[in-house]
């Protein structure tokens, strides 16, 4: 590696990125000492180890993503907006593809999903925190290691450049010569470790921590689809960890898994991949099925519809989710057998997920709806995602699909399930759940122009890419000639896209407004909702709950408002609370410094670094560390000065 | 903290029940990932190109050193559990060292074994079969080191501290991963090399 | 109501979409097997419709009739945990969808995959496409005559493309003959066409190979029997054969225009087929091999064979 080839150069749009990455740097480090902040952030932010903090840095950290995907995507529509545009080379729209494809899946949608859980999970089962609350923390600095890391590509070395799928022998050092793809291979790696050390924390909090009463048949929906989705990040996050280990081990220390040489095998790698892949999808989507049903429930005034069924229908899906990953390659010639079988595994799929959609139809059936914009988003769920859905059974036919594979036709698909599923799932989850966290509510007028603006531009976008599928024109090409004929449709779609980006930024501006001029509820439950969470004060105190409630049916708070019995028949008593900590945040930087010298394969830097994670699990486990006990009459004090009552 | 004095040290506290817990899902994550190596190693075994086969290249001997020194030592660490149940602070750290010193020799064979292929010209680089049994032996060898390290950690902690909830929790866990990795390697010694010399 | 509205374009899409079948290439079939494809295509087409339509009903309806604003004031919804009919029917429902989708699913796949139904009585030629960086070999060992990024085949006559690349994979489609393939380096796939009109056909690799994959285009020529065998005559009067050395040259070239030879490289860099498939062989369709080949015709003794020169791939 040479100095001169270590920045990205001869790119005037990078050259306008870096310097406003410096800028904005500058600024914060600037801002933050002018304004004396720095003890503020490290206190309570930086070494916080309360399940919502974390949370909120999740969500915080999925939207600066958010951005930097969005701007990548905005890119490839602006770059196919005319045929024969020379606005991108080739090798920098196929590094943009890839990103945008990395960063909204595993560094959008994962944190955006892992926040809310983290936000949510422990108030809806009246736990304190999750079970292992220092781990928590190390996982967030994990996934932010690996986001960082993967994020600096782009300035320094150069990004990945064959395809989020990453597929070999195409992103081997022979055909993909540059650092991009050793971010890739080690990034995700880093983000991954602390995925999958939320999905055990997660586990362990649900199936150990809930409150007296609460059975697993009396969780809220949202908890459930979150241990469903645990299990599959436990089963399915080790897979890819070993894919990308094999990755590494093959472009930066010769091995042959993935070569075309001495026994390597490049299809093994498209297996691997989608063996975690499949499952990945359903883990992005099925907390934000979670979500739907918190919030159609909420709005429609009534308990969900065929609760039972709900919750088999996901862990049906959860396991098959784990047999259907051929699917994505049926185009690689294993014959009509196998390909049938995965068709049918795959389709099958379509049952579970039909009998979520009629249950949250019937939900709404006698209910009292209420147009709120988490309702709104959810509401656009339904037939939006139904289209993605019922594309998903017609690219399952593999005779059909050998026409639609690598096409925009799959590219609409996916979006179309990926769109209205996660990123409505969480925008939805974000305006409900919201006041939880800051005591009001973001403006429902803005929310409202926000929501039509994005759905409607979603719509223009994304559905005239099923034609352009069917009328041959691939994915991932950076340029196509006028004579194709794509031209028209595609400047649609790009125009589509400006819509979103207007779109996100009414939501952004909603936000900001919110922040300032919103006018503060005193009000634990402003949505006047069902579940657990809701019977805490907003803001939710740092400890979570005085008292311990006492569950005894399903939407125990709603029932409790109906009665008017209380959940809490406890006396107040001392709260144990975990102390906190600024290892998570140092072992996380030296992760990001020790992937940092592996991608450029600087093997001192990569040894040091290696230590120091070995010295900081040395350190934690002679700590000892207790937590410390909230006196009662502080947590008295606390809770009447929030709840305004006497005790 | 409460503790409970009903259940044996390493369960007494919530947390401490939370934490067995925790490892044991996690130890459900290590199944996945070797799981997944052993599907790369069969999938990848018999490609060898220009380079060694399994027949050319195993031989038992070694192989059934280590087999019985990793065993052994599963069954001294589940005696230490034993003895550190019964509070005998003596006879934990003897069957812990002894433990570790059988794991330190496992990995004294395997280093062994590893120079031995690398001379005969069988790197990780000499072909997909190579690639797979270094990287599906190297990583439970990396657990096996890793393992040193913690067992050498929670020794001292328990001179330092005695038998506490801490303490015991941290050396049961320990033990869970210990016998995690013998249960690897019988899989390890069944199908690579039982099956390799075959 | 907008939802109504949204509905309503929804559906009109539709139909301009059914209506409008003819104008898009996946649905404009030339053979068989991309008939039967664009059949499978509309038929789930139509049952999706149909999903789609029941949903949106429900949707509709609910929407409509329930709304807080035409409730009563002190309408309270009732409680409700489900009715296990409903339930029932509402998974039976997909399951037969399901079930006939599967069994369309596998007939068709089978069908797509063997020789079309009214040609299993001819036997079929066999063409091998190789991609190299981003350019398609075609070679007729039949013909014995080689093709770069074009290929002429007969109409009427059961075609057997055999496929595989020299480096990353690449898909080989070609819409309106039928779905498409994956090439790869260690082994090889099949794709049986068969063109029932004359024309030309545009062909391409659909599966992301790099800097040029944008540009990797083919033309298919079908026509009659007697025109393929005068352009087969022409390209043996007119071109010169394909060395060793030329194939080199056009392997380590990233694009070249089109071009026609009267040998074929099958000759001395054999497929990875057989013997020469991944699994059975260290180099699966390397260089090395050509490399080999060059030494053992060369006598060279100089140039070390396990140094593979990569030159061409690097970009």
């Amino acid at each position: 590696m040479k100095w001169d080839e270590f920045f990205v150069t001869g790119e005037p749009m990078i050259y306008g990125a870096m310097v406003s990455i410096v800028l904005v740097s500058i600024a914060i480090v600037v801002g933050l000492t002018y304004f004396k902040k720095w003890g503020y952030l490290w206190r309570e932010w930086l070494t916080t180890v309360d399940h919502k903090k974390i949370g909120i840095m999740y969500i915080i950290s999925a939207l600066i993503m958010l951005f930097r995907g969005g701007v990548d995507g905005l890119l490839m529509r602006a770059q196919l907006a005319v045929p024969e545009n020379g606005l991108l080379d080739s090798q920098h729209y196929n590094e943009i593809f890839t990103t945008h494809g990395v960063i909204m899946i595993l560094f959008m949608a994962m944190p955006f999903i892992i926040g809310l859980m983290n936000v949510v999970v422990p108030l809806q089962i009246g736990a304190r925190d999750v079970a292992f609350p220092r781990l928590n923390a190390v996982s967030f600095w994990l996934f932010f290691a690996g986001a960082m890391l993967f994020n600096i590509s782009f300035v320094i070395g150069g990004s990945p450049d064959a395809g989020w799928t990453a597929y070999f022998p195409l992103s081997s050092i022979e055909f993909s010569p540059t650092v991009g793809n050793n971010y890739y291979s080690i990034a995700l790696q880093i983000a991954g470790l602390g995925t999958l050390m939320t999905g055990v924390n997660f586990i362990v909090t649900i199936l150990k921590m809930r409150a007296p009463g609460m059975t697993l048949m009396r969780m809220p929906m949202f908890t459930w689809s979150i241990l469903v989705t645990s299990v599959i990040i436990v089963f399915a996050f080790p897979v890819l960890t070993i894919a990308l280990l094999l990755m590494m081990l093959d472009r930066q220390f010769g091995s042959q898994f993935f070569t075309m040489a001495n026994g390597g095998m490049d299809m093994l790698w498209a297996n691997l991949f989608w063996v975690w892949g499949h499952p990945e999808v359903y883990i992005v989507i099925l907390p934000a099925f979670g979500i739907f049903s918190e919030v159609i429930s909420t709005f429609s005034r009534k308990n969900l519809y065929g609760y039972k069924s709900m919750v088999f229908s996901m862990v049906i899906i959860s396991i098959l989710s784990f047999v259907v990953w051929a699917h994505h390659f049926y185009t690689m010639g294993h014959g009509a057998m196998v390909n049938g079988f995965f068709s049918v595994t795959t389709m099958a799929i379509a049952i579970p997920t039909g009998i979520k959609i009629f249950n949250w139809l019937f939900t709404m059936q006698k209910g009292r709806i209420e147009f709120t914009t988490p309702m709104l988003y959810a509401l656009a769920f339904i037939p939006i995602f139904t289209i993605g859905g019922v594309t998903g059974v017609m690219l399952a036919m593999a005779s059909a699909d050998y026409q639609y594979h690598n096409t925009m036709f799959l590219v609409a698909h996916f979006h179309y399930t990926l769109i209205p599923g996660t990123v409505f799932g969480v925008l939805s989850g974000m305006y409900y759940w919201f006041p939880k966290l800051f005591g009001f509510r973001l403006n429902d007028k803005q929310g409202k122009l926000a929501f039509w603006v994005i759905m409607t531009s979603f719509n223009v976008t994304f559905l005239p890419l099923f034609f352009l599928g069917l009328n041959g024109m691939t994915r991932r090409m950076y340029t196509y000639s006028a004579e194709t004929g794509f031209g028209p449709l595609n400047l649609l779609a790009s125009i589509g896209s400006v819509g979103l980006a207007v779109g996100f930024a009414i939501l952004v501006y909603n936000i900001y407004w919110s922040f300032r001029y919103a006018p503060r509820e005193n009000n634990g439950d402003p949505w006047n909702a069902r579940t657990l969470e809701w019977s805490t004060p907003s803001p939710v105190p740092h400890y979570n709950f005085a008292k311990m409630p006492n569950i005894e049916n399903r939407d125990a708070f709603w029932f409790a408002k109906k009665s008017g019995k209380s959940l809490y028949t406890e006396e107040y008593s001392d709260i144990h609370m975990p102390n906190n900590s600024g290892q998570p945040f140092i072992l996380g930087a030296i992760f990001m410094f020790f992937g940092f010298f592996m991608v450029f394969n600087w093997w001192v830097g990569a040894v040091i670094g290696a230590l120091g994670i070995f010295i900081m699990m040395i350190v934690r486990s002679f700590e000892r560390d207790h937590g410390h006990y909230i006196p009662v009459k502080e947590v008295v004090a606390t809770e009447q000065r929030l709840r305004g009552e006497q005790v | 903290m409460k503790i409970d004095h009903s259940v044996p040290l390493e369960y007494s506290t919530e947390e401490n029940k939370n934490r067995i817990f925790g490892f044991w899902v996690f130890l459900g994550a290590e199944i996945v990932m070797f799981s997944t190596l052993f599907a790369v190693y069969f999938t990848l075994w018999n490609r060898t190109g220009n380079g060694p086969t399994a027949k050319e290249i195993f031989e038992i001997g070694p192989v059934l050193i280590e087999t019985f020194l990793l065993l052994t030592s599963s069954f001294t660490i589940g005696l230490a559990i034993n003895s550190m149940r019964q509070g005998l602070m003596k006879a934990t750290m003897g069957f812990f060292a002894v433990t570790l010193l059988l794991g330190l020799g496992f990995l004294g064979v395997e280093i062994y074994e590893f120079v031995t292929y690398v001379n005969e010209g069988a790197t990780l680089q000499t072909n997909a079969f190579m690639s797979s049994l270094f990287t599906l032996l190297g990583l439970h060898g990396a657990h096996v080191t890793l393992g040193l390290v913690w067992g050498g950690g929670l020794m001292l902690q328990m001179k330092r501290e005695g038998f506490t909830p801490d303490t015991a929790n941290k050396s049961f866990i320990f033990s869970l991963y210990w016998h995690f990795l013998d249960v690897v390697w019988i899989f390890i010694f069944s199908f690579v090399y039982l099956k390799g010399l075959m | 109501m907008k939802r109504r509205g949204l509905l309503l374009i929804a559906f009109s899409a539709l139909l301009v979409f059914l209506s409008g079948c003819n104008t898009l290439t996946v649905l404009d079939p030339k053979g068989p097997v991309a008939k039967t494809q664009a059949d499978v295509i509309i038929f789930s087409i139509i049952t999706m419709a149909f999903i789609l339509l029941v949903v949106y009903v429900l949707f509709v309806y609910m929407l409509t009739k329930y709304r807080a604003s035409k409730a009563a004031p002190d309408y309270e919804p009732p409680h409700d945990e489900g009715k296990t009919w409903l339930e029932i029917v509402w998974t039976a429902f997909p399951l037969i969808i399901v079930i006939i989708l599967s069994v369309v699913t596998i007939r068709s796949t089978n069908e797509v995959e063997a020789v079309p139904k009214d040609y299993q009585d001819q036997k079929p030629m066999i063409i091998y496409a190789a991609s190299s960086n981003w350019k398609w070999h075609f070679s007729y060992p039949e013909e014995g005559i080689e093709t770069v990024n074009y290929v002429n085949i007969p109409t009427y006559r059961p075609v057997e493309f055999r496929l595989y690349a020299y480096g990353p994979i690449t898909s080989f489609w070609v819409p309106q003959l039928g779905g498409q393939k994956y090439a790869m380096s260690d082994m090889v796939t099949k794709l049986n066409f068969v063109a029932e009109h004359e024309g030309s056909f545009l062909g391409k690799n659909a599966n992301f190979s790099g800097e040029g994959f944008a540009h990797m285009q083919f033309e298919v020529l079908a026509m009659n029997q007697k025109e393929y065998d005068k352009w087969v005559e022409d390209v043996k009067n007119t071109a010169s054969d394909l060395t060793p050395d030329e194939f080199q040259t056009l392997l380590d070239t990233k694009f070249v225009g089109r071009k026609t030879y009267t040998s074929t490289h099958l000759t001395f860099l054999p497929p990875p087929e057989g013997e020469h498939a991944g699994h059975n062989h260290g180099d699966a369709a390397s260089k090395s091999e050509l490399d080999q080949f060059q030494m053992d015709q060369f006598g060279s003794e100089n140039s070390g064979g396990g140094e593979m020169d990569h030159s061409g791939h690097n970009h």
